[in-house]
């Protein structure tokens, strides 16, 4: 069984790609050090408007994916890879994964050219906030879960019914949403301000990113693309995969902690690092940390040759976020009791790779998902 | 072993009593003074301090007897365990006529005071220093992450007071009185939100030279020994329930004592996973019929199962005393296991709304409260490295790590 081209392909980033993450990573570690993350989380809304605009304006890092007719720049999934994992890896609180990511290929991959023209380019350009509603029960996507009904209405549709979980729901300009119509899946387009949406934010474990639950009541909606073809499983894998970078940058950045903190603190005489107990675990995380990026590096490969990303997909977002949780409790053993404090920042990774665990999928629900599209 | 004759009529007897005795229109210090004086109220006890020298299975059918006449027993929970656990075994008569009686009553509070900012794991290698003066002793230094300090009245204290000894043997335990000028406590706030644990500043604090537990610098076996009894009983000592209720006053008077011994401990339970709820999240979210679930269900169930059966063979073979000692280790890696797999099942169980926290969250947030609190259990009490640093050095005899810290304590290297 072939998992598709892309893995098989020898992989290195460019150098403008490696150019690229350090004029991302740079800024990330200027603007999202964590007393900014703690400040933000703190807010309703959750991001700095200032950075959101610099991090969009300056570095263009909203439209990276959108094509230049859409008022992107027109960079495919590996060099979003490489934002999202350098975004990981600050902890950066902002709507980039609700409103570039998922609703950001929603519309890519599921609108009408005059859409796309319309639609993109405030995404693109960070001057809108957008949001891509789709889980009603479970996390993970599936045809069978999405029961929020779409009638046809004079020239548009009408929607009806509970969203849940919506990344950025509450702070959304624009909506989109997937709802099904006697013809199947589709993708439908919501402005803010419509009447019979009520956005409440739902208290999350992990404060640096604010979710929403979202009712519909008879909401005038518009549709993307054509009634009963929602891309659906396109779109969960281009955004799975951009996902799962995100979270090898998070990992990565806990294993950075964990060594500091065992080559820095000393018991018995000697830095704890330099007892196996712990050194061997350095060493597996490493592995660990290792393996994960190379799916998610190979799986943003794959999407970006065009192939099917299913099988890659979910391994991608099995194996990083098992990586990155794993990495956290690591990093708060080997840090001893200050990494249960609130002060030490462990916990705020923690609590990201703790619920990235669980969203959209959990790695059960993949590692079953990518059996199901080898054939196996 | 009891044999089962002995036990009915000790039970008889326990009936008797309380029958006479127990009375919930009395306050809760007058019953207390009662169980002081006759031993019921801390059966395993020496006779000539407060206790019958009853052995385990006397107390626990004792304890049912209570239980069954909803009879309050005396206030032993959390670090009073632990206090009056050392001091049975390495107080003098003093100290244990002054400290054990009010511990029963539930008069003074305790808390320990090991772990310091430089020495955790590394317990001996405290630099909080006890230097005498006069007939007493001055504290100076620093601790750290000692639960329930904002409740104390007395500590369990850990102090150097010889510098140019190895560090095993600079070592002297005292009992420090929390309440005075010098002791400063500062809640610390956890990953979990709650503020359990403190730091605690000793500036010129005084203890006296009868507050001095065991010999002068031989502190390290005395700490060593209220560690034992840490370990050995980490998932049971902490909490105690507000299980009595009825008619009478001092039901209300042991619901508030029970609040303010709780409440820096209302995680806990939380912590070591709840394993109880597991069965009832998974049939009410469906999760029963997910067979991948269903293993990591019965998974952990086993666990649990198999490590509650090993406490029980453990105390037996205390009692029988064909124990090495340092077993508890074991227990308290099981205890780390345990809750672990605990928090992965909850998670499977719980899907996506494991992302929520707070009363809305499932089980009015007891569910998230478990995912934040379970990697407090491999670090409290001693982290697991060290519980297995002992299961392999002194039950199974491995050899031992090169030492870089038996020299002089004042010239070993920390942080
Ligand atoms: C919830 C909670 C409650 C607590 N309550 C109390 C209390 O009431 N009183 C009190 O005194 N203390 C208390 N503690 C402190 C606890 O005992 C210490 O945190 C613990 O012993 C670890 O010490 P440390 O934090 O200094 O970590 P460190 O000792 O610095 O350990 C850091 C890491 O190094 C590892 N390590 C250290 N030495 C070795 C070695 N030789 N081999 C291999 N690995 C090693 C550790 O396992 C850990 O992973 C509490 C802690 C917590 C989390």
């Amino acid at each position: 069984m072939m998992i598709g081209r892309g893995t098989l392909m020898e992989f290195a980033f460019t150098a403008e790609q490696e150019q690229f993450r350090e004029i991302v990573g740079r800024f990330l570690t200027d603007k999202s050090p964590t007393t900014a993350v703690r400040r933000l989380m703190d807010t309703e809304e959750g991001y700095e408007r200032q950075v959101w605009q610099q991090l969009c304006g300056e570095l263009g890092l909203a439209g990276l994916h959108i094509p230049e007719a859409y008022g992107g720049s027109g960079f495919g999934p590996v060099e979003l890879g490489v934002a999202m994992e350098e975004q990981g890896r600050a902890l950066l609180c902002a709507p980039y994964l609700g409103s570039a990511v998922m609703a950001g290929y929603a519309i890519l991959l599921g609108a009408s050219e005059d859409q796309k023209q319309k639609l993109l380019p405030p995404i693109a350009t960070g001057s809108k906030i957008a949001s891509l509603a789709v889980t009603e029960r479970s996390g993970f996507w599936s045809e069978t879960d999405v029961n929020l009904a779409a009638t046809p209405e004079g020239g548009g549709y009408r929607l009806s019914g509970q969203k849940r979980f919506v990344l950025n729901g509450g702070e959304a300009d624009l909506m989109v949403v997937v709802g099904r119509t006697a013809a199947g899946l589709s993708l439908f387009a919501v402005e803010s301000g419509a009447d019979g949406v009520s956005a409440s934010p739902a208290p999350a474990m992990d404060p640096t990113r604010k979710i929403a639950d979202v009712i519909f009541d008879n909401v005038p909606a518009v549709l993307l693309g054509e009634e009963g073809k929602a891309p659906l499983e396109d779109i969960y894998n281009a955004v799975l995969i951009a996902f799962a970078n995100e979270m090898i940058g998070g990992a990565q950045a806990l294993l950075t902690s964990a060594i500091d903190y065992a080559k820095l603190r000393v018991q018995f005489g000697r830095a704890i690092g330099s007892f196996q107990a712990i050194k061997h675990r350095c060493a597996d995380l490493l592995v660990q940390v290792e393996l994960a990026k190379s799916t998610a590096y190979q799986a943003a490969q794959t999407l970006a040759a065009g192939e099917d990303a299913t099988v890659a997909a979910s391994m991608a977002k099995a194996a990083a976020s098992e990586c990155y949780l794993h990495a956290a409790k690591e990093c708060i053993q080997f840090h001893g009791g200050i990494g249960f404090t609130w002060e030490n920042d462990t916990h705020l990774w923690f609590k990201r790779a703790k619920s990235s665990e669980v969203f959209l999928g959990t790695p059960k629900q993949h590692r079953e998902r990518l059996l199901a599209a080898m054939g196996v | 072993m009891i044999m089962d004759t002995d036990l009915q009529s000790l039970r008889q007897e326990v009936k008797a009593w309380l029958a006479d005795n127990w009375d919930p229109q009395r306050s809760l210090m007058d019953w207390r003074i009662k169980l002081v004086e006759s031993g019921w109220g801390a059966p395993d006890w020496p006779e000539e301090f407060y206790g019958k020298n009853l052995p385990p299975a006397a107390v626990n059918a004792i304890a049912e007897e209570f239980a069954a006449a909803g009879a309050v027993g005396s206030a032993q929970s959390g670090v009073r365990f632990l206090a009056s656990a050392t001091l049975l075994e390495h107080g003098n008569d003093d100290q244990k006529r002054t400290y054990l009686r009010r511990i029963l009553t539930g008069e003074d509070a305790w808390c320990q005071l090991f772990s310091e900012p430089g020495s955790g794991s590394d317990l001996a290698g405290a630099t909080t220093r006890a230097d005498r003066k006069g007939d007493h002793w001055i504290i100076n230094g620093q601790k750290v992450w000692n639960t329930s300090a904002h409740h104390a009245d007395y500590g369990l204290l850990v102090a150097r007071t010889d510098w140019d000894q190895p560090k095993h043997k600079g070592l002297t335990y005292f009992i420090i009185d929390m309440r005075q000028p010098g002791v400063e406590v500062r809640q610390l706030k956890q990953m979990n939100g709650h503020a359990s644990f403190n730091e605690v500043f000793f500036t010129d604090a005084k203890v006296t030279d009868d507050q001095l537990v065991g010999t002068l610098n031989d502190g390290w076996q005395v700490a060593v020994t209220t560690l034992a009894y840490e370990r050995r009983s980490f998932a049971r000592i902490r909490t105690v329930t507000a299980d009595r209720h009825g008619d009478g006053p001092i039901y209300a008077e042991y619901a508030k004592e029970v609040e303010i011994a709780n409440e820096p401990y209302t995680w806990y339970p939380q912590r070591a996973g709840r394993v109880d709820l597991v069965v009832e999240r998974a049939q009410e979210t469906g999760a029963i019929d997910d067979p991948a679930i269903r293993q990591e269900i019965a998974k952990l169930l086993t666990l649990n199962q198999s490590a509650q059966w090993y406490g029980a063979r453990l105390r037996e073979a205390q009692k029988a005393g064909t124990t090495r000692g340092p077993e508890g280790s074991i227990s308290k890696i099981a205890a780390s296991n345990i809750a672990r797999l605990a928090s992965d099942v909850h998670t499977s169980i719980t899907d996506i709304d494991a992302m929520l926290t707070g009363p809305q969250s499932p089980r009015d947030g007891i569910i998230a409260e478990i995912l934040v609190s379970v990697p407090a259990v491999s670090i409290a009490g001693g982290t697991d490295e060290i519980q297995r640093n002992i299961i392999s050095e002194r039950l199974l005899d491995m050899p031992k790590e090169p030492r870089f810290d038996t020299g002089p304590f004042k010239d070993v290297k920390r942080n």
